[in-house]
């Protein structure tokens, strides 16, 4: 049955998107918020807003049962997550689900079986689609390591199996260093996560990050082609293009037919992300994990292909088969978004939240700005640093370079100190010009370009 | 003489290092200038407040896990 009244349970940017395209769709919006969150611009353009708990998202955005009282209190019939906290819960989605309310995502079991790193490299070398070699799952014993290494190769990647988000990971190149390693690893991951369980996985060199949108019914599964987002600091990205300029079109195919092999092996409903590490040299690529929820860098694909990615969520959520064949979606020119963050990147990224005193929006042909900023918002600091995505669409990608340079001279954010010279820094950059980047590209960038970074004279950098 | 410590950004106050780990500093505690007394949460990043005062706490203004702003106290010191 179609959505009629649709509680948004995220901020910031996304909410405003996801309550755009709901009422394109003739849908009613209720915008879940925090009390910090009272005066935010998606509770401004919702037909009703809901106040569900204090400031810390986890007495509020991270609060299950809150969330699910406010929907029913406001004769929500569904809820859109976003992404972020509890978009990726099974849990929470569950709890939509009990309460006799539409999770508009895929099922709360969907969720948890990709959500488990173990049984979605499972899933994925069940539908042919290649994972990084390496142990599954955790190292037994030094005869067990040897015979990964025989498979692997070196260099490899030792890591802590309690780790997460690049903690607890070694590199070693040969077999000595393996054997040495192995064991500092181990005491290490038992000290600081209290469990040495250790798994290693084939290094992959300058690789780059190559994700596949996917959209699915439940039974049919389509693409709309990838996007390339290894330009990231700290493992979080700042920078994203579709498509990925570095595919060759067999390759691309390949890619993206791997994406939906898994996604139907799994009866995917919704949108939802794969990503991989591509090996440039080797065109080989890596499943590594799933979003299954929408992702920041949805316009991209957006932009490339015209199809509205949240408007397909709300239909296939609300029981609509997908609206697009196969062969219906098309690749066309090229899409750059950056992230605007709330941060000084003269600074070392320092947060820098704070009112907003002036605002002035690009615009003109192909440029596209999602944001939760107004004048005179008072940014609050509980919250990640997001302000906002700029996104430009061009023919080809030298234009979209230019057209994207062009629109960050427009920009202006009075107030607060934002990534924007970043990216004009980027945009100028010899190396960016010619797409020749991987994941850990950008940080070696920022060591040597601090001081350029410091001296930018960027639209929002004066006092 | 009192003193205060104030909160060099706006965010949310911590007394602790992490939630299982005892609070970096408790009321009648010394404290010495550059010693850690909480952190403050900003856009999900953390920063140390380093205390710029000298002498024993006699009290937190703020709770923990509050929200503060910008140059709030956060801790007299006397």
């Amino acid at each position: 049955m179609p959505i009629r009244t649709l509680l948004i349970a995220n901020r910031g940017e996304i909410a405003v998107r996801i309550g755009r395209a709901a009422r394109e769709l003739g849908i009613r919006t209720v915008q879940a918020h925090s009390e910090a969150d009272a005066d935010s611009l998606a509770v401004q353009l919702a037909d009703e807003a809901v106040e569900i708990g204090p400031a810390p998202a986890s007495k509020s955005y991270l609060n299950v049962e809150a969330i699910v009282a406010a929907a029913k209190r406001t004769g929500a019939d569904a809820v859109h997550p976003g992404y972020g906290f509890l978009a990726e819960n099974p849990a929470f989605a569950q709890a939509v689900e009990d309460a006799g309310l539409t999770f508009v995502g895929p099922s709360a079991r969907t969720i948890g079986l990709m959500g488990d790193k173990v049984a979605a490299r499972t899933a994925a070398a069940e539908a042919g689609v290649p994972t990084v070699p390496g142990s599954e799952g955790r190292l037994e014993s030094p005869e067990a390591a040897r015979a990964v290494l025989a498979e692997t190769g070196f260099p490899v990647l030792i890591k802590a199996a309690a780790g997460g988000g690049g903690r607890g990971i070694r590199i070693a190149h040969d077999e000595h260093e393996f054997d040495r390693l192995v064991h500092q690893a181990a005491t290490e991951a038992q000290a600081a996560f209290g469990d040495g369980g250790l798994y290693v996985e084939k290094a992959i060199q300058h690789a780059r990050h190559v994700e596949v949108q996917i959209l699915g019914d439940g039974e049919n599964v389509i693409h709309c082609f990838e996007r390339e987002c290894s330009l990231q600091r700290r493992r979080q990205k700042v920078w994203e293009e579709a498509p990925a300029v570095e595919l060759r079109p067999e390759v691309r195919g390949q890619l993206c037919e791997a994406a939906v092999r898994l996604a139907r092996a799994v009866h995917y409903k919704g949108a939802g992300t794969l990503e991989f590490l591509y090996d440039e040299a080797a065109e080989a690529f890596y499943f590594i994990e799933m979003n299954t929820r929408i992702q920041v860098e949805h316009p991209v694909t957006e932009c490339v292909t015209g199809v509205d990615l949240i408007a397909e969520m709300l239909q296939i959520a609300g029981g609509a088969p997908l609206t697009h064949r196969q062969e219906d979606i098309p690749l066309e020119g090229h899409a750059i978004e950056v992230r605007i963050n709330a941060e000084d990147p003269a600074k070392n990224f320092m947060p820098f939240p704070g009112v907003v005193q002036d605002l002035r929006v690009p615009g003109g042909p192909g440029v596209r700005f999602d944001t939760l900023l107004y004048n005179g918002y008072a940014i609050p600091p509980f919250y990640d640093s997001l302000l906002g995505k700029l996104i430009v669409w061009a023919e080809d990608r030298p234009k979209a370079l230019a057209r994207l340079k062009r629109a960050l001279a427009e920009l202006r954010v009075e107030g607060v100190k934002t990534t924007a010279p970043l990216h004009l820094a980027l945009a100028d950059d010899p190396q960016v010009q010619a797409a020749k980047f991987h994941t850990r590209w950008l940080e070696g960038w920022l060591e040597d370009n601090a001081h350029r970074l410091a001296e930018t004279p960027g639209p929002a950098a004066q006092d | 003489m009192a003193s205060q410590i104030v909160s060099p950004l706006p965010g949310t106050f911590y007394r602790r290092p992490a939630p299982d780990q005892p609070p970096f500093k408790e009321v009648g505690d010394t404290v010495a200038k550059g010693e850690v007394i909480g952190l403050v949460e900003v856009m999900k990043s953390f920063h140390e407040v380093t205390s710029d005062a000298e002498g024993k706490i006699a009290e937190f203004l703020v709770e923990n896990e509050g929200p503060v702003q910008a140059g709030q106290p956060l801790v007299s010191v006397e």
